[in-house]
């Protein structure tokens, strides 16, 4: 069987534009560039390439859908002091996490679990 | 020159040695002026004899027919350590062949009929003891592995310490030749040492050298029953050469020790006691099992236990322990119920310090991390464990210190049955509505917590690289109607087998490595299929693929002996805990991972090349299929591989994973 995975760093499957509501940031993110700056930044080795999680790596919780709102976020990444190591500005700058920001929010929910039939109980 | 003169000067030996310098170098082969005047020189001299005559022996040997071997007079050795071993009724014999084990392998397969035991070709060593590891998981007997003393036991030493760390037996043989005068210069000699079994002392419950044949019979059948009493961990035995290879004239002379087997400790019974007291008046107990589960007996055991109590149970999963569809297990709300505990019963804990505190690699404390308490001040801790009976000093298994404040050396399993009737009696009859209440709530948060996991492995349901709930899912799919065994680790697979599997029987899944040493889980899967054979159950293996290149031979293995497994690839293209490790110590640092041309800090991809794993399966004999990156094109793939498997023969599915 061919290998069809393409890099994670060039595919996207739609450019989204999303326009932050947080209110110091005037940025116009987008998903497609954050996608790219989530792969390239590490964010998807803990929290999955769609951010689903793991209890493994990420204590179960999850980044998309959904993401937490805006200054949460940001005030998470710049300043954690858990298992995940922060990001200063000086690797990740804000524009790039708008980006992400961007992406994790353009992720669309699952399917619902009960619709599931390999996940009924 | 003549035909003749030619034969004469150019004997057999005159030629090897030419070819052997030849060998050396290349230069004979291209000769220079000098020496094409001195072959002319030679060509228009008269024929001379030879320096040396060959003598008449010589002569003879090297133009006659070859005399018969004459018959070994007497019994081999060796003949006699087979009778030792099939006393004790060892199946198999999973060893990669070599010279120091010669006499024994050839007794074994010749005058033994290759029957209980039986030779598994191994392609490393590494991989024999892991497969006895996985072997005994699933059948509670050990293997025996032999080993080239000192390159094989080398190569077998991360498996045998994988082996103590996780409390397995495996009976090692490591052939050694030990007289010097004697044994064969050159290879023979580098393979040899004075005590070969300090190579794994520190990691084996007990070692020896026997010098008598009658000394092998009594260490042999010792190292078993030690191997085999609780804690259960590897022994080791040199096996020299000559032992193996020396004639024995008087076989009755010899006898062969009987095994008894010793009876498993059993925790003190004013503590067993005591212990039950506590958790007779607890308000909030919760046991907490690790290695604990020895037989399918010890599953009950724990359910009949907590019951009693009407106790959540946290599975960490070193063994079967507890039926996850149990409204006591309660995994899902491990940290919270330990915060809460008033009583924490561990049994078998690998690490009771971990159990009830918090560490967090923040790089805090001048680089030491967080570590916190993850307990009430006043909690009371009870610890059954087999392991204070054997600890050694060197290799830091025995983890950080915990003060426990009732702490049984004894086997857990062989314990529950007196703790059990102890908690029974010391329960006060007007406890029955609080423990009813306490169950009623049991069953309530197990449902939830189902519900939550099903929710989460929702999430990525659809993605490429594919989720590995959704990987799961799809293979529970089409085993679900079998009575099936997971012989691989989970916890890479963020642990969805045993989160979402409804497990109920012992050989559901088998638990880890112990010592966490890669290259493990390829053979030990191999090892526990080939036990789950004998009782006609299909083996599922989640293969991680950094794991995979450790060893891959074990496929061929697999093949070989017709051992069906079914390997579906969590091909995830990395080594992919390292990734995480070296973009934190990036990001802590303040600078940005270096990927090349990858897409996770350099030095921890398996990609640039990608690996094709359905074809290296496929170059040892094995079917297979993939990579697969659309979760939509699974069921149909791994509904082939399963009937694959079920005809008889291992299998392999390469799969595209999320990285957890």
């Amino acid at each position: 069987m061919k290998d069809k995975v393409k890099p994670l760093l060039v595919a996207c499957a739609s450019a989204t534009l999303v326009a932050l509501t947080a209110p110091n940031s005037a940025l116009a993110a987008s998903a497609e560039r954050g996608k790219v700056a989530y792969i390239q930044n590490g964010c998807w080795q803990c929290h999955g390439t769609v951010g689903q999680g793991s209890i493994m790596t990420s204590g179960g919780k999850r980044l998309a859908p959904e993401p937490m709102p805006w200054e949460a976020f940001l005030s998470f990444v710049r300043s954690t002091n858990r298992t995940m190591p922060p990001y200063s500005e000086m690797i990740l700058s804000d524009g790039d996490l708008a980006d992400i920001y961007a992406y994790l929010q353009s992720i669309p929910k699952p399917p619902d679990a009960n619709s599931l039939p390999l996940l009924k109980p | 020159m003549a035909r003749g003169q030619s034969r004469t000067r150019l004997n057999r030996r005159k030629f090897l040695t030419g070819m052997a310098l030849a060998g050396a170098g290349s230069a004979p082969l291209r000769a220079d002026a000098a020496t094409n005047a001195a072959l002319t020189d030679a060509a228009t001299i008269a024929p001379r004899p030879s320096a040396v005559r060959p003598s008449a022996a010589v002569a003879a040997a090297e133009t006659a027919t070859p005399k018969a071997a004459a018959p070994v007079a007497g019994i081999p050795s060796s003949d006699f350590m087979v009778d030792v071993i099939k006393s004790l009724e060892i199946e198999y014999v999973p060893s990669n062949p070599a010279q120091s084990f010669r006499g024994l392998h050839e007794s074994l397969i010749d005058y033994g009929g290759n029957k209980k035991p039986e030779f598994l070709t191994c392609t490393h060593e590494e991989s024999s003891v892991a497969m006895a590891h996985g072997y005994f998981k699933i059948a509670g007997k050990p293997l025996l592995v032999l080993c080239h003393g000192t390159v094989g036991l080398q190569h077998a030493a991360m498996a045998i310490y994988n082996a103590w760390c996780d409390r397995v037996p495996v009976i090692v043989v490591g052939g050694t030749d030990l007289d010097a005068a004697k044994r064969p210069p050159g290879v023979p000699t580098f393979h040899s040492a004075q005590d070969i079994n300090a190579l794994v002392r520190d990691f084996t419950k007990w070692d020896d050298q026997p010098v008598s044949l009658q000394h092998f019979a009594q260490s042999f059948v010792r190292a078993y029953k030690i191997a085999m009493t609780p804690p259960h961990e590897p022994v080791a035995i040199a096996l020299d050469c000559a032992l193996q290879e020396q004639t024995l004239h008087d076989r009755a002379s010899l006898k062969i020790p009987r095994y008894v087997p010793t009876a498993p400790p059993q925790g003190d019974m004013n503590a067993v006691r005591e212990a039950a007291r506590v958790l007779a008046a607890a308000e909030r107990p919760v046991i907490v099992a690790d290695k604990y589960a020895r037989t399918a007996e010890g599953v009950k055991l724990l359910v009949q236990l907590s019951e009693t109590l009407q106790a959540p149970v946290i599975d960490q999963k070193g063994r079967m322990n507890f039926p996850n569809t149990h409204h006591l297990f309660q995994n899902a709300r491990g940290q919270a119920l330990i915060r809460e505990a008033d009583v924490i019963l561990g049994l078998e804990l690998s690490d009771y310090w971990a159990t009830v505190n918090a560490y967090i690699d923040n790089g805090d404390n001048d680089g030491v991390g967080l570590q916190e308490s993850n307990i009430r001040p006043n909690a009371r801790l009870i610890s059954v464990s087999s392991i204070a009976l054997n600890t050694k000093s060197n290799y830091q298994d025995f983890q950080r210190f915990q003060v426990v404040d009732i702490d049984m050396a004894g086997d857990a399993e062989a314990t529950l049955p007196a703790l059990i009737d102890a908690v029974k009696q010391a329960l006060p009859a007007n406890r029955a509505a609080s423990l009813e209440a306490r169950g009623a709530s049991m069953k309530k948060a197990w449902a939830e917590a189902r519900d939550r996991t099903r929710e989460a492995a929702s999430y990525a349901w659809d993605a490429s690289p594919i989720s590995t709930a959704r990987l799961a899912m799809e293979v529970y799919a089409q085993i679900k109607d079998l009575d099936w065994s997971s012989v691989g680790g989970d916890r890479q697979l963020s642990s969805w087998p045993t989160r979402l599997w409804p497990m109920d029987k012992h050989y559901h899944h088998i638990g880890g490595p112990g010592g966490y040493g890669i290259g493990y889980n390829a053979p030990a899967a191999v090892g526990a299929a080939l036990a789950n054979r004998a009782h006609g159950r299909f083996s599922i293996n989640f293969q991680p693929d950094g794991d995979m290149m450790f060893g891959p031979g074990v496929l061929w293995t697999a093949v070989k002996h017709q051992i069906p497994l079914l390997s579906v690839m969590h091909n995830n293209r990395a080594y992919h805990q390292e990734s995480m490790h070296v973009q934190r110590m990036s990001s802590r640092r303040n600078r940005v991972a270096a990927l090349g041309k990858d897409i996770a800090p350099i030095g921890t991809r398996l990609e640039n090349p990608t690996i094709d794993y359905a074809k290296l399966a496929s170059s040892m004999g094995l079917w297979s299929a993939g990579p697969i990156i659309d979760p939509g094109e699974l069921a149909p793939v791994l509904k082939k591989a399963v009937q694959a498997v079920k005809a008889g023969e291992p299998a392999l599915v390469d799969v595209v994973t999320q990285p957890r």
